[in-house]
């Protein structure tokens, strides 16, 4: 793992997760979800989503990786709240970042979050694929 | 005091109609005093989004579960626990939530190694309720907390631990993963991979009949003549032998325990919850694989 630091806007959803008690870390993952934005309509192709099957639910990971910075974009149903709002904390904690600093996010960052206890290790895992797919395709651009 | 059982038509062909409720029955009881309403959901966030007015949200991973050994809550916890969601022992619980119900049959399973009497799936489940248009809200609406009385957790009953597969072989086993994971090509299900284990198959002598084959379309369970082509007709399982059924960590296979115990009046059906992620990573246990349910091996 690098040492490079995480992009700023992860560690401030980070610091805000973990300033947090238990009940309201929910919370603001449920904020997170609600909020994920809608990918812009009509630009990315259907075919050039990418599923990310460590998820339990139908989540597909797109990054723009001719934009500078590169943008992350991603889709999960609403039923899926949890897997949303994982989701919605990398796309939102990315904007901004550059390709390198993308390429550094540990594979742990979710840990590092504080929801273990509220949400449970197991469902945490997904989150990982998501930052492992968006990686790889950042490298695959390369 | 229990609330009466829903008297649907539909209902009463099965064993024991009293444990299921329909969603025209749940919408008119809301409110009704010694009812309560939970929903117990595979995403811990879905209750957030919008509940049924009244529910509580009960989570299987993170409230069932003792935080460190792999083993459910002891009858302290569960008092404490159950006090503090506003449940008495002699309340009417009606539990649903989404992928069929699959964690809601899980919760009604281990709500019952405490003995808890009148516990009910709402048949249909979350995904009905909301296909049908009815009220969600996200107003969560605290209940007064109770003195739930501490009961010894019957494992004797209900619950089978893999010594207890060991012994039953040769007996009704249903396997009720989805058929790659029976036959071996899988060792987690298409979507779970970190719900995995060490070796792919089936225990010798299971009967694979995935879970769904209980459900329709809606999410609601099969008639009864239906149940019994699949399970009696299909799987050899009439009531004259006990019976053991099992999946990956015991979710799916709760909601076939639900329908052989509850609906099709099956007596001694246990669920082995140690399930594929204990027997698929256990040092010298008989595994098949393939497609054949295979012989139990030769006891020395």
């Amino acid at each position: 793992m690098t040492d490079q630091a995480l992009p700023a806007g992860l560690q401030t959803i980070r610091d805000d997760f973990l300033a947090l008690g238990q009940s309201d870390r929910l919370q603001l993952l449920l904020e997170f979800s609600d909020d994920l934005p809608d990918p812009p309509e009509g630009i990315i192709p259907e075919d050039a989503w990418e599923r990310v099957p460590e998820c339990q639910s139908p989540v597909f990971i797109h990054v723009a990786t001719d934009q500078t910075p590169p943008v992350v974009n991603a889709s999960a149903p609403a039923e899926a709240p949890t897997t949303r709002g994982f989701a919605s904390i990398l796309v939102t904690g990315c904007q901004g970042a550059s390709r390198e600093e993308i390429l550094g996010i540990p594979l742990d960052f979710p840990q590092s979050l504080g929801l273990e206890e509220a949400v449970s290790l197991l469902r945490l895992r997904g989150m990982a694929g998501m930052i492992w797919r968006i990686q790889r395709q950042l490298t695959d651009a390369a | 005091m229990p609330v009466a059982p829903d008297p649907a038509p539909e209902l009463q062909e099965y064993a024991h109609p009293e444990r299921l409720v329909t969603t025209d029955w749940l919408a008119e009881q809301l409110g009704t005093d010694g009812l309560v309403v939970m929903e117990s959901n595979e995403d811990v966030l879905l209750y957030d989004t919008g509940h049924i007015p009244g529910a509580v949200k009960i989570d299987w991973h993170t409230e069932l579960n003792d935080p460190v050994l792999r083993d459910y809550l002891d009858g302290e916890q569960f008092a404490a626990l159950m006090s503090a969601k506003g449940v008495s022992r002699d309340d009417t619980i009606v539990l649903y939530g989404d992928k069929s119900n699959w964690w809601a049959a899980y919760t009604l399973w281990v709500f019952s190694l405490f003995g808890h009497d009148d516990v009910r799936l709402l048949n249909g489940g979350r995904d009905k309720w909301v296909a049908e248009g009815r009220d969600l809200t996200r107003d969560v609406e605290p209940r007064p907390s109770t003195d739930y009385p501490v009961i010894t957790r019957d494992d004797s009953t209900l619950r089978a631990y893999k010594d207890d597969v060991l012994n039953h072989l040769g007996k009704p086993l249903i396997d009720v993963r989805s058929p790659e994971e029976y036959t071996g090509e899988r060792t987690h299900m298409p979507a779970y991979p970190e719900e995995s284990a060490l070796r792919g198959g089936h225990i010798p002598t299971a009967q694979s009949v995935p879970w769904a084959r209980a459900a329709a379309e809606d999410g609601t369970f099969k008639p009864l003549d239906e149940l019994k082509a699949v399970y009696t007709e299909g799987a050899g399982i009439d009531g004259s032998d006990p019976v053991i059924t099992y999946c990956r960590i015991g979710e799916r296979s709760s909601h076939t325990w639900f329908v052989l115990q509850h609906l099709m009046g099956i007596d001694n059906v246990r669920n082995y919850d140690g399930s594929w992620t204990e027997w698929g990573s256990a040092v010298r246990v008989p595994i098949v694989k393939g497609s054949e349910p295979g012989d139990a091996p030769a006891r020395s």
